[in-house]
C-alpha cells in the first residue's frame, strides 16, 4: 500500500468505512456458515418443539375430539375451545384445585427467591472483601456443599421441623406445630432458602469480588462502615447478578417437586405437586392433562420469554472463562 | 492477589492496649478463648447427661416465638403472607446491617452496644425457639457464654475491636442455615443408614447389603449409573452440535429460543408432555410416537412399560430434551469467545469444517465443556421428578434419587432410604472433589 492510497483511504467518510466493514464481515460470514448446518439446525429445532406444540394444540381441542383422534388432525379439522382450561382449574381430585395451588406456588416462590439471595449476598460480601484466616478454604467448602444431594438432608430436616431437637435423651427444642394450619409455607420457605444458599453464595461472590476495590476504599475513607458499603455500593452494583440469579431461583423453586412433596402441608401444595397428583386421577383424559400442564408452565414461560437475557447471563456467570 | 483488602484498624482510634501486637497479649487471648470453648463444651455435656424430664414445659418470651409467628401467618391468605414475610425478614436483615455499621466504631457508647448485641442476640434467637424447661438454663448459659466469648475475642482481635464482630454478623446467618439444613442432616443420614427401619437398632451394613442385593436397590443403582453416563454426554453432544450449527446462521435468536425453552419447563410439565408423546392405547393412536409406528405398519408399543432399559431410555430422552438447551446456551456463548482470526487462519490453511471444529473450536471451549458436563452429571444423579411423574419407579425404572424418597414415604423405611442417599452421595463425591479442586486452583491464582 502506497502513502497516497493511505491518504485517499483516510478521506472516506465514517459511513463508508462502516459499509466496507459490513461487507467484509458478510463475506467472512458466508464463508464460515454452510447451508447444510442451518438446515440441520432447523430440523433439530422442529423436533425439539413438536412435543410441546402437540400438548399445546390438545389443550384447545374439544374433549371428545382429543379422546378419539390424534392432535395432528387439527390441520384438516380445526375446532377450538377454552373449556378444558376452566375444567382443569376447578377440578379437584386432591385437596387443592389447580387454581388454589397456583396461588400457593406464588406464595412459596417469591419469598423463597428473596430469602436466600439476601443471606447469600451478605456472606458473599464477607468472602470477597473481608480478609480472614481460612477464607479460601471456607469458601470452597461452601461451594462444595451445593453438591450434597438434596435427598440426603430431607428426612433429618423434616424431623427437625416437626419433632424439634433432642440431644441424647434430653429434649432441647420442640418443633413447629404447623401441621393443622391452613396455608403454612414456613417449612417450604426455609428448606428452599437453605438448599439455594451454596449456589447463590458462589455466584454472587463471583460478581461481587470483581467490583473495583478503589470504589469501596473511597467510601471507607469517607467514613462509611461495612454496613453502608454493602447497602449503598455493593447491592446497587451487584443488581445485574442478583437479578439473573433471582430469575434462576424463581424458576427453580416454581418447578420444584421434591422439596414441596416433603415439606408442604396438604393445604399448601404448589402447582407442580397438585398437577402431579391430578395427573394420576385424570389418567388418559389428555384434554385435562394438557390444560393443567399449560396452566402450570405459563408463569415460567412468561418469565423465560420476558427476562431471557438476564436468565442467560445468570447461567453464564463464572461458566465461560477462557 | 489483585484485591484491595479493607480491614485496617480505624486510624482515628488510638490503640487502647497492645494486646493485638505483642506476643504475650496474644497468648493470653488465645488461652482465654480456649477456656471459653471448653466451658461451652462442658455445658453441652452437662445438658446431655442431665436427667430427661417427663413432658417438660416450654419456656417462651411471652407470646412471641417463631412458632406463634408462623402459626399466625398460616391462617392468612397466601397472597397476604408474601409481603408480611418479606417485611419481617427485611427487618431482620436491616437490623444486622445497622449493627455491622455502628457497632465497630470506636468509643464508649459503641463498646456498650457491641457488648449488648453479643449477649442479647444469641439469647433472643434461642428463646424464639421455645426451649423446654429442663434445658432452658443450659441453653441460655451456652448462648451467654458464646456471646461473651465472641465479644472478648473481638475486643482483643489483632485487626482492632469490631472486626470479628462484623465478620460473624455477615457470615453467621448463612452459616447457621447451612449447618442446620445441609451439614447436620448429611451427617445424620450417614449414621441413620446403619440403623433399622425406625432408626432404633444398629444393624451394621444390612441396609447397604439390601441396596446391592434387592432388585429394587440394584435397579436404582444401575439406572443411576446409566443416567449419569448417558444424560450428560448426549445433552452436551446435541447442545454442542446445535450451537455450532446455528453459530452465525440466519435466525439464530429464534432457533436458540426454541431449543432453550424446555429449560424453563418444569420436569412435571415435561413429564406430562412426553407421556402424551408416548401414549399407548388400543385402536386409534393419540401418542405421536405410536401413531408413527402404526403408520409404518408396526404394532403400538407401551413405551414406559417395556423392560429392561427401553423405558429408562424413554425417561432419559425427556431429561436430555430439557438439558440440551442449557448446554447449548453456555457452549454457544463460549464458541462466540473463540477468536474469529483463528478460524480464518485455519481456513486459509485449507482445513475443512470438521477439522476446524475439532482443532480450533473444541480446544477453545474446553473449560466450558467440563463445567456443563459436571453440572448436568450432578443433575442427572439427583433426578427425581421425571421418574416420579412418568413411571413412579415401576418396571425397573427407579433411580437412587427417587427410590430413597419412595422408601421413606411409602414404606417408612428410614434405614433403606438413608443407605440409598449415602450411595448417591458417594456417586456425587468424585464430582465434588473435582469441582472443589479446580475452584481452589482458581482462587490461588487470584
Amino acid at each position: 500500500m502506497t502513502t497516497t492510497e493511505a491518504v485517499v483511504r483516510d478521506t472516506r467518510t465514517k459511513r463508508q468505512v462502516a459499509r466496507d466493514t459490513r461487507r467484509t464481515e458478510a463475506i467472512a460470514h458466508k464463508k464460515l456458515t454452510s447451508k447444510g448446518a442451518t438446515i440441520a439446525a432447523v430440523i433439530i429445532a422442529f423436533f425439539w418443539t413438536i412435543p410441546t406444540f402437540g400438548l399445546f394444540v390438545t389443550s384447545f381441542r374439544p374433549g371428545a375430539d382429543t379422546q378419539s383422534t390424534g392432535w395432528w388432525t387439527v390441520f384438516v379439522d380445526p375446532k377450538f375451545t377454552l373449556d378444558n382450561y376452566f375444567e382443569a382449574l376447578t377440578a379437584g381430585g386432591t385437596s387443592t384445585t389447580l387454581s388454589v395451588a397456583f396461588v400457593n406456588s406464588l406464595a412459596i416462590t417469591i419469598p423463597a427467591t428473596f430469602l436466600p439471595i439476601a443471606l447469600a449476598s451478605l456472606a458473599a460480601y464477607a468472602f470477597a472483601w473481608i480478609d480472614f484466616k481460612g477464607r479460601n478454604l471456607l469458601f470452597v467448602f461452601v461451594f462444595a456443599l451445593q453438591i450434597v444431594p438434596l435427598q440426603m438432608s430431607l428426612v433429618p430436616l423434616l424431623s427437625l421441623f416437626s419433632n424439634g431437637l433432642t440431644i441424647g435423651d434430653v429434649p432441647v427444642f420442640p418443633g413447629f406445630t404447623l401441621g393443622d394450619m391452613e396455608y403454612s409455607f414456613a417449612r417450604v420457605w426455609i428448606a428452599h432458602a437453605i438448599f439455594a444458599l451454596p449456589l447463590a453464595t458462589f455466584m454472587l461472590h463471583n460478581f461481587i469480588a470483581e467490583i473495583p476495590g478503589d470504589v469501596i476504599e473511597a467510601a471507607r475513607v469517607d467514613g462509611a462502615g461495612h454496613g453502608q458499603v454493602f447497602f449503598r455500593i455493593i447491592l446497587p452494583l451487584a443488581m445485574p447478578a442478583i437479578a439473573s440469579f433471582g430469575i434462576f431461583q424463581f424458576l427453580w423453586v416454581w418447578n420444584d417437586l421434591l422439596v414441596a412433596t416433603i415439606f408442604a402441608s396438604p393445604g399448601a401444595l404448589p402447582i407442580t405437586q397438585a398437577l402431579n397428583s391430578l395427573s394420576g386421577t385424570w389418567g388418559n383424559r389428555w384434554f385435562l392433562q394438557s390444560a393443567g400442564t399449560f396452566i402450570s408452565i405459563i408463569v415460567p414461560l412468561i418469565v423465560f420469554f420476558a427476562l431471557q437475557r438476564f436468565f442467560v447471563r445468570g447461567l453464564l456467570a463464572g461458566a465461560t472463562k477462557g | 492477589m489483585s484485591q484491595v483488602i479493607i480491614d485496617e484498624t480505624e486510624t482515628s482510634e488510638p490503640p487502647q492496649t497492645t494486646h493485638g501486637a505483642d506476643p504475650k497479649g496474644r497468648a493470653i487471648t488465645r488461652t482465654l478463648v480456649v477456656v471459653g470453648f471448653a466451658l461451652i463444651a462442658a455445658l453441652f455435656f452437662l445438658l446431655i447427661f442431665s436427667a430427661p424430664a417427663e413432658d417438660p414445659a416450654r419456656i417462651a418470651l411471652g407470646p412471641v416465638s417463631l412458632n406463634t409467628f408462623f402459626m399466625w401467618l398460616g391462617d392468612l391468605h397466601p397472597l397476604i403472607q408474601i409481603p408480611i414475610i418479606l417485611i419481617a425478614f427485611g427487618a431482620v436483615v436491616a437490623a444486622i446491617l445497622v449493627l455491622i455499621e455502628y457497632a465497630p466504631r470506636p468509643g464508649r457508647g459503641y463498646f456498650i452496644l457491641r457488648l449488648v448485641a453479643c449477649l442479647a442476640v444469641p439469647v433472643l434467637a434461642f428463646m424464639m425457639l421455645r426451649p423446654y424447661s429442663n434445658a432452658v438454663l443450659y441453653v441460655v448459659g451456652i448462648a451467654l457464654l458464646s456471646g461473651a466469648l465472641l465479644f472478648f475475642a473481638d475486643y482483643r482481635s489483632r485487626q482492632g475491636a469490631g472486626y470479628l464482630f462484623q465478620l460473624i454478623l455477615f457470615l453467621a446467618p448463612a452459616a447457621i442455615m447451612l449447618l442446620i439444613g445441609l451439614i447436620y442432616p448429611a451427617i445424620a443420614t450417614f449414621f441413620k443408614s446403619f440403623f433399622d427401619k425406625t432408626g432404633t437398632d444398629f444393624v451394621g451394613l444390612e441396609n447397604y447389603i439390601w441396596v446391592f442385593t434387592n432388585p429394587v436397590g440394584t435397579w436404582s443403582v444401575i439406572n443411576t449409573l446409566i443416567w449419569a453416563l448417558v444424560a450428560p454426554t448426549l445433552s452436551v453432544a446435541f447442545g454442542l452440535a446445535y450451537a455450532v450449527f446455528i453459530d452465525r446462521a440466519r435466525g439464530e435468536k429464534v432457533l436458540k429460543v426454541l431449543v432453550f425453552m424446555p429449560v424453563a419447563i418444569s420436569f412435571v410439565g415435561a413429564g406430562i408432555i412426553w407421556k402424551f408423546m408416548y401414549d399407548y392405547r388400543q385402536g386409534e393412536q393419540l401418542g405421536l410416537l405410536n401413531a408413527i409406528v402404526t403408520l409404518f405398519g408396526g404394532d403400538p408399543v407401551s413405551w414406559l412399560a417395556v423392560k429392561p432399559l427401553v423405558n429408562t431410555v424413554m425417561l432419559l430422552i425427556v431429561f436430555i430434551w430439557t438439558q440440551t438447551g442449557f448446554a447449548m446456551v453456555i457452549l454457544s456463548a463460549s464458541i462466540k469467545a473463540v477468536p474469529v482470526e483463528q478460524m480464518e487462519a485455519a481456513e486459509l490453511d485449507g482445513t475443512n469444517a470438521w477439522q476446524r471444529f475439532w482443532n480450533v473450536t473444541v480446544p477453545g471451549i474446553r473449560s466450558s465443556l467440563i463445567v456443563v458436563l459436571t453440572t448436568i452429571a450432578i443433575m442427572s444423579l439427583k433426578v427425581y421428578d421425571i421418574v416420579a411423574v412418568m413411571t413412579g419407579g415401576r418396571d425397573d425404572t427407579t433411580v437412587l434419587g427417587f427410590e430413597m424418597v419412595n422408601q421413606q414415604q411409602r414404606f417408612q423405611s428410614y434405614g433403606h432410604s438413608s443407605a440409598l442417599a449415602v450411595v448417591l452421595f458417594l456417586f456425587v463425591l468424585p464430582l465434588i472433589i473435582y469441582n472443589a479442586r479446580s475452584l481452589s486452583k482458581q482462587r490461588e491464582i487470584r
